[in-house]
């Protein structure tokens, strides 16, 4: 469902002398449908910039990333907001909403933008955000305004109303209590069990050695220091 | 029309623009700028002031005249229509959001005359139902019902811009020019019509052309991003994409230079 293909990535940085960075070179993975792929690798190893090149906010220097029949690294903004829209889910550490819209319809926007109509979206919605411990009472209000771990719970509320074939997950276990850690767990292994296949950064060993069925470290998409 | 038919039919750019190049004396307005713009496709032009994107946004929607280049609307060659034709695409596909709201009020006219006016432009009879919408519009921009017979001149900044808004959406158009909406309303407002044109742009398939300087209201309501600098397009794509991953020095600037909150 995702495969990547002799994947290289650097920073210009024009206003700093125009320095070049690498930061990767000949990187190369597959994730099958029912499949977790867990990064590994120090941290500024990558691991996030290759999510990043998956989701495209990050240009590929080189290769190719296949997701479905899309190839990220080539393909035009048009065909990556369709591919977003169907079939690419993320879920990053940091949630980008619109202040003041409920956390309901932040939830359902996603299935909202599939054509679900508005009723059916909001019950998925509200069937997440019960499992996933937020008060009933919260819902109504801005997650702008909730702490951080509230915040990370309707990040992946909104990661898994639809469900998409193929998914990226960005610590989705970082400071959760361990009863909300289970469920995103038992989300994550629905949605293999569904087929989906899922990208994802664990730090958590304990999550990861759950969930991940292979561990690709990202140390070895470092490029060799030029002589 | 068969499922085929439409997919093809969906993925005709209802704007297309090619070369379009505008000159003031030996002064560049615009250089060479080309796009396409699909249904339901918010794009974004940001820059400094003066680099250009003001002139874009104004040939685009016809108020100046391009000296070179093409834009197609809907398959219709804009450059080639006549005045009157344009002037009813004005009124029935396109809306215009000026940046300054008493360019686009009618300032000696109700705030519900002001909305209502604008279908009654497109046929609208029936006296009930016109100021049912307009009320209904002026909700949506949070606008309070009793305000409706107040002229907008005894409105605040803020206020008139969202009256203008709503004067403009009310005729559901196509295609919505906008300049600077969002620069004289409070973070509040701002985030309120953030959300409603949000849900606009996914309901009734509108396509958006929005110039800011606000990056942050870019993020969170363009698909798609165009910068300019000396009337030239120096990058565009993908909103995150131009944000997180800027390829030209000046964007790099420009991202690097955004205050955090």
């Amino acid at each position: 469902m995702i495969r990547i293909e002799s994947l290289s990535k650097s920073f210009t940085l024009h206003n700093q002398g125009s320095t070049v960075i690498p930061v990767m070179a000949g990187a190369a993975l597959t994730v099958n449908p029912g499949e977790c792929i867990g990064l590994t690798g120090q941290s500024g190893a990558g691991k996030s910039t290759l999510m990043r090149m998956v989701w495209g906010n990050y240009l590929a220097a080189e290769g190719s990333i296949l997701v479905g029949e899309t190839d990220v690294a080539t393909a035009a903004p048009r065909q990556i907001i369709a591919l977003r829209r169907d079939t690419l889910g993320y879920v990053s550490q940091f949630l980008r909403v619109v202040p003041r819209v409920p956390t309901l319809d932040v939830v359902a926007e996603p299935l909202l933008a599939l054509g679900t109509p508005a009723p059916q979206a909001r019950d998925r919605a509200a069937d997440l955000l019960q499992r996933l411990n937020i008060p009933e009472r919260l819902w109504s209000l801005s997650p702008t305004t909730f702490s951080g771990g509230e915040q990370q719970r309707v990040n992946i509320a909104r990661g898994f109303a639809h469900a998409y074939p193929a998914l990226l997950l960005d610590e989705p276990t970082a400071s959760l209590d361990a009863a909300n850690r289970e469920v995103v767990l038992t989300l994550i292994e629905e949605a293999k069990a569904r087929g989906a296949a899922i990208l994802g950064i664990f730090h958590d060993e304990g999550a990861r050695g759950r969930v991940c069925d292979r561990l690709v470290d990202v140390t070895g998409f470092t490029p060799k220091a030029a002589a | 029309m068969t499922l085929m038919e439409k997919m093809v039919a969906t993925d005709q750019p209802l704007l297309k623009v090619e070369g379009l190049t505008k000159r003031y004396g030996p002064r560049i307005g615009c250089l060479d700028v080309s796009f396409d713009l699909y249904p339901g496709e918010v794009l974004g032009i940001v820059g400094e002031s003066g680099s250009g994107k003001s002139t874009l946004l104004s040939c685009l929607a016809g108020h100046q005249r391009a000296d070179l280049g093409r834009i197609a609307y809907d398959g219709r060659d804009l450059l080639a229509m006549s005045e009157t034709e344009r002037r009813r695409l004005g009124r029935t596909d396109w809306a215009y959001v000026h940046q300054n709201p008493r360019d686009g009020l009618r300032m000696g006219v109700s705030a519900g005359g002001n909305v209502g006016e604008r279908l009654m432009a497109v046929g609208a009879r029936h006296y009930g139902e016109i100021r049912g919408k307009a009320a209904d519009w002026l909700g949506r921009v949070e606008i309070a019902g009793d305000r409706i017979d107040d002229r907008p001149s005894a409105f605040s900044g803020g206020m008139q811009q969202r009256l203008q808004i709503a004067r403009n959406l009310v005729t559901s158009p196509r295609l919505v020019f906008m300049d600077e909406p969002t620069g004289g309303l409070d973070v509040s407002v701002q985030a309120r019509l953030l959300d409603l044109l949000r849900g606009l742009v996914r309901d009734m398939g509108l396509s958006v052309i929005i110039v800011t300087h606000d990056l942050a209201v870019v993020r969170l309501l363009a698909h798609r991003l165009m910068v300019m600098k000396d009337g030239r397009v120096v990058e565009q794509g993908l909103t995150d994409q131009v944000l997180d991953d800027p390829q030209h020095a000046y964007t790099q600037l420009l991202v690097s230079s955004v205050l955090q909150v």
